[in-house]
C-alpha cells in the first residue's frame, strides 16, 4: 500500500470502493479536469495500452442533495454519458476504439423531488445509451463491480458492458432494490425475504447467486477488497486484460455472451420460439 | 371534450395489452409470437406459489401498420403491475433484436414498445434487471435503423428501468392519465421522506411526473388524448417523420447546460422545471 | 395458490380457442382449447384458498346441464368473484361463436 492511499484511509473521509479501485487501477493517475467530484474520469494504462476508466463516487458536497453518497444521480447520469460520448469523439476515424473501464460501486439512483423533476430516468438513459453506443461502435466495454452494482445505477454505469466482473465479497451486491425498500414494498420482513430470496436464485443478494445467473464473465477472489493489495490488483488487471483479449476475439458486439446459464433457460428458449415463430410469420 | 366527443372516443387506457396492440396495427395483419397457448410462462413465480399469466404479461404482436413490417411490445399493466420478469423481458429484448437483425438483412421492421410498467418485477429481480439491460442494448441497435416508438397511456405509468427503456426511445407518446418516472413514489417517500415526495397525493405526482408535464418540460414528444385512434393516427405520423435527427438520450451537453441553470438549493417545482427545460437541450 | 382439477359433460369439440380476462386483481385469465367430445376438462390456479367447493358450485352451476361445446381450458385467477368468474368464461365461449364465424 502506498503512502499515500494509507493516509488517504485514515483520514476522516474514508474514500468509497469505487474511488479506491479507480485509484489503484488508474495508477493514481489524476482524472480529467472538468467532471464533477462525483465522476471521476481517467485515461491510464490497460495491458501496455491506453483505457479510459470511468468512476462514480460520493460527494458529500454535490449541488444536488439527494446524491451526496455515491448516488447516480441528474449530473451523474448525463456526466457518464459526457465521458463515453467524448471518447467516441476521439475515436470516430480510428479503427481501434479505446477500451473502456466501468469501476462499479453504486449504492442506487438518487431519490428525490429534484430527480423526478428535472428527469433522471432521462438522465440514467444517456449514460446506459453512451456506453450501448460505444459497445456498437466496437469500443471494448468491461464492467468491474467493486461493491455495489444496484437497479438504476447499474444500467446506467456498466450493465451496458461486453464482460462483466465482479470480486467476491459480501458487500459486493447486484439487486434490483434494496433489501430494506424490497421489504417493505413486498410487505414482509427483511429476515423473510431473505429466506425467500436464499431459495430463489434471482432474487437472492449474494455475488455467488448472482453469478449462478450466467451474467458474469469472472468472478474474483481478492485478499482485501477494501484496501487492495499489489496482488489484489494483479489478479484484477490481468482479469481485466484477459476480458479485453475476449471481447476482441468477439465478432459480436452485442450481449449474447449472457445467455446460456441454466438459471436462464428461458431467456434463450423465448429468443429460439421468437425466432421460429417470426420467420413463419413473414409474408 | 363535450359529451358527443367523450361518446366518440375509444378509450386507449381501458383495452388490455392484447387488444391495444391490435388496434395500432393494420386490420388483419397481427400475428402473435409466443401466445398465451405456447404457455411459456414464469418458472420463477411458479415456484414462489404465484399464478402466473399465460403470456408472462408481455404480448409480441407482428404485423403492419401502415403497410410497413413493425412489431408491437405491449406489457400488460394489470398482470403483477405490469412487472418485467425473465420470460416477459426476454419477449420484448428478442423481438427488439429480431427486429435489428431484420434491418440488416433488408426488411424495415420498426418497433412500438407500450410502457404499462412498474420496472422490474421484485419476484426474479435480477433476472429481471438483466432484461432490461439487454431491452436497453437492443433499443439503442434498433433505434439506428427505425424509429422505436414509446407509448406510455396510464393507469399504470411507466417506471424503474423501464422509464430508462423509454428515454432510450426515438420518439415517446403520452397522455394526460400517464406518468413517467424513474422511481415509484412509495420508493422515493421511503427512502427521502414524505416532506421530499408524498407517494399519496396524486395531483403532487402528476404535476411532476404527469404527461402534461412531461409534454410541456419536452422529455416526450406527443400528448394526445386517450383515443385509439388518435394514438394510431400519431404512430403513423411519428413513423412517417423517420428517425429523429439527434435522440434525446444523445443531448448531453443541452441537458448540462439546463441543469447548470438549476439551482439546487431550493426545492424543485413544475414551473421552474418547465421554465428551465423549455429552452430545449440543442447542444 | 390452489390447483383444482373439473371435469363435465359436454357436446362437440370446440371449433376453435379463445382466450379472456388478464390475471389482475380481481379478475381471472381462461383459455379455452377444443377437447375430444362429450367431455370439458378444467384446470383452475386460483391465488386464493379453501375456495373449492365455491368453485365447484358455480362451475357445475355453468357446465353441469348445459351442453356447451367439449372444451379444455384453464383458468389462471387471482381473486375474481365468482361473477366475474361467470362473465370471463361466457366472454369465452361467446369468443368461439365470432371465432367460428370469421
Amino acid at each position: 500500500m502506498s503512502a499515500a492511499m494509507s493516509s488517504a484511509m485514515s483520514s476522516a473521509n474514508k474514500q468509497s470502493r469505487g474511488a479506491v479501485w479507480f485509484s489503484r487501477l488508474t495508477g493514481e493517475a489524476t482524472p480529467i479536469a472538468g467532471y464533477p467530484a462525483s465522476v471521476l474520469v481517467a485515461d491510464a494504462d490497460l495491458a501496455g495500452k491506453r483505457a479510459r476508466y470511468i468512476a462514480v463516487v460520493p460527494d458529500p458536497d454535490n449541488r444536488f442533495p439527494r446524491a451526496r453518497d455515491g448516488e447516480v444521480g441528474l449530473v451523474e447520469g448525463w456526466q457518464l454519458a459526457r465521458a463515453v460520448q467524448e471518447l467516441m469523439a476521439a475515436d470516430r476515424g480510428s479503427k481501434t476504439k479505446t477500451p473502456i473501464v466501468a469501476v462499479i460501486d453504486v449504492t442506487s439512483q438518487a431519490y428525490g423531488r429534484r430527480e423526478e423533476g428535472f428527469g433522471i430516468h432521462q438522465a440514467l438513459a444517456g449514460a446506459a445509451g453512451a456506453y450501448a453506443e460505444a459497445r456498437l461502435a466496437g469500443h471494448p466495454v468491461i464492467g468491474l463491480i467493486v461493491g455495489k452494482a444496484m437497479s438504476g445505477a447499474f444500467l446506467a454505469h456498466g450493465y451496458q458492458a461486453n464482460r462483466l466482473i465482479a470480486i467476491r465479497d459480501p458487500e459486493v451486491m447486484v439487486h434490483a432494490m434494496g433489501k430494506a425498500s424490497a421489504a417493505r414494498i413486498t410487505m414482509r420482513s427483511v429476515d423473510a425475504l431473505e429466506s425467500l430470496a436464499s431459495t430463489i436464485p434471482p432474487m437472492a443478494y449474494d455475488i455467488e447467486s448472482y453469478a449462478s445467473l450466467g451474467l458474469l464473465w469472472r468472478c474474483l477472489q481478492v485478499a482485501q477488497p477494501d484496501a487492495p493489495s499489489a496482488a489484489d490488483i494483479d489478479t484484477v488487471e490481468s482479469s481485466l486484460h484477459a476480458a479485453l483479449e475476449d471481447i476482441l476475439a468477439d465478432n459480436s458486439r452485442d450481449l449474447t455472451s449472457r445467455l446460456g446459464a441454466e438459471h436462464r433457460q428461458a431467456s434463450s428458449k423465448v429468443r429460439d420460439m421468437l425466432r421460429i415463430q417470426w420467420r413463419a410469420s413473414q409474408p | 371534450m363535450n359529451t358527443e366527443q367523450l361518446l366518440q372516443r375509444d378509450s386507449f387506457i381501458e383495452l388490455n395489452a392484447r387488444s391495444r396492440a391490435s388496434a395500432l396495427l393494420d386490420a388483419g395483419s397481427m400475428r402473435e409470437l409466443i401466445g398465451p397457448f405456447d404457455r411459456v410462462t414464469s418458472p420463477w413465480l411458479a415456484l414462489q406459489g404465484v399464478v402466473t399469466q399465460s403470456d408472462d404479461g408481455v404480448v409480441v404482436a407482428k404485423g403492419t401498420c401502415d403497410g410497413q413490417p413493425t412489431v408491437v411490445l405491449a406489457i400488460e399493466g394489470a398482470f403483477q403491475g405490469g412487472s418485467l420478469g425473465e420470460v416477459g423481458g426476454a419477449k420484448i429484448a428478442g423481438a427488439l433484436e429480431l427486429a435489428a437483425q431484420d434491418n440488416r438483412d433488408g426488411v424495415p421492421t420498426r418497433a412500438v414498445i407500450l410502457f404499462e410498467t412498474g420496472g422490474v418485477r421484485l419476484q426474479e429481480a435480477n433476472l429481471g434487471l438483466a432484461a432490461i439491460a439487454e431491452i436497453h442494448s437492443a433499443i439503442v441497435d434498433l433505434r439506428r435503423y427505425q424509429p422505436v416508438i414509446g407509448i406510455t397511456a396510464g393507469t399504470v405509468g411507466c417506471f424503474g428501468g423501464m422509464s430508462i427503456a423509454a428515454a432510450l426511445c426515438s420518439y415517446l407518446i403520452v397522455t394526460r392519465e400517464a406518468r413517467l418516472g424513474l422511481n415509484g413514489p412509495a420508493v422515493i417517500e421511503q427512502e427521502a421522506g414524505i416532506a421530499e415526495y408524498d407517494s399519496r397525493d396524486k395531483p403532487f405526482i402528476w404535476s411532476f411526473t404527469g404527461g402534461e408535464q412531461r409534454y410541456r418540460s419536452g422529455l416526450v414528444d406527443a400528448y394526445v388524448e386517450d383515443d385509439a385512434m388518435q394514438i394510431r393516427n400519431m404512430v403513423c405520423e411519428l413513423f412517417q417523420r423517420g428517425m429523429p435527427e439527434q435522440n434525446r438520450s444523445d443531448m448531453v451537453q443541452g441537458f448540462l447546460a439546463r441543469l447548470i441553470e438549476v439551482d439546487a438549493s431550493i426545492q424543485a417545482t413544475p414551473e421552474l422545471i418547465r421554465t428551465i427545460y423549455q429552452k430545449g437541450f440543442a447542444s | 395458490m390452489e390447483k383444482i382439477f373439473y371435469e363435465y359433460p359436454a357436446g362437440s369439440p370446440a371449433k376453435a380457442r379463445a382466450l379472456t380476462g388478464v390475471v389482475g386483481s380481481g379478475d381471472l385469465e381462461v383459455l379455452l382449447e377444443p377437447h375430444t367430445a362429450g367431455l370439458t376438462t378444467i384446470a383452475v390456479n386460483t391465488s386464493v384458498d379453501g375456495m373449492g367447493q365455491v368453485w365447484a358450485a358455480l362451475l357445475t352451476r355453468i357446465f353441469a346441464m348445459s351442453s356447451l361445446p367439449a372444451a379444455k381450458i384453464e383458468i389462471n385467477d387471482f381473486g375474481a368473484t365468482p361473477g366475474v368468474v361467470r362473465m370471463r368464461i361466457e366472454q369465452a365461449f361467446e369468443e368461439l361463436q365470432f371465432a367460428s364465424t370469421k
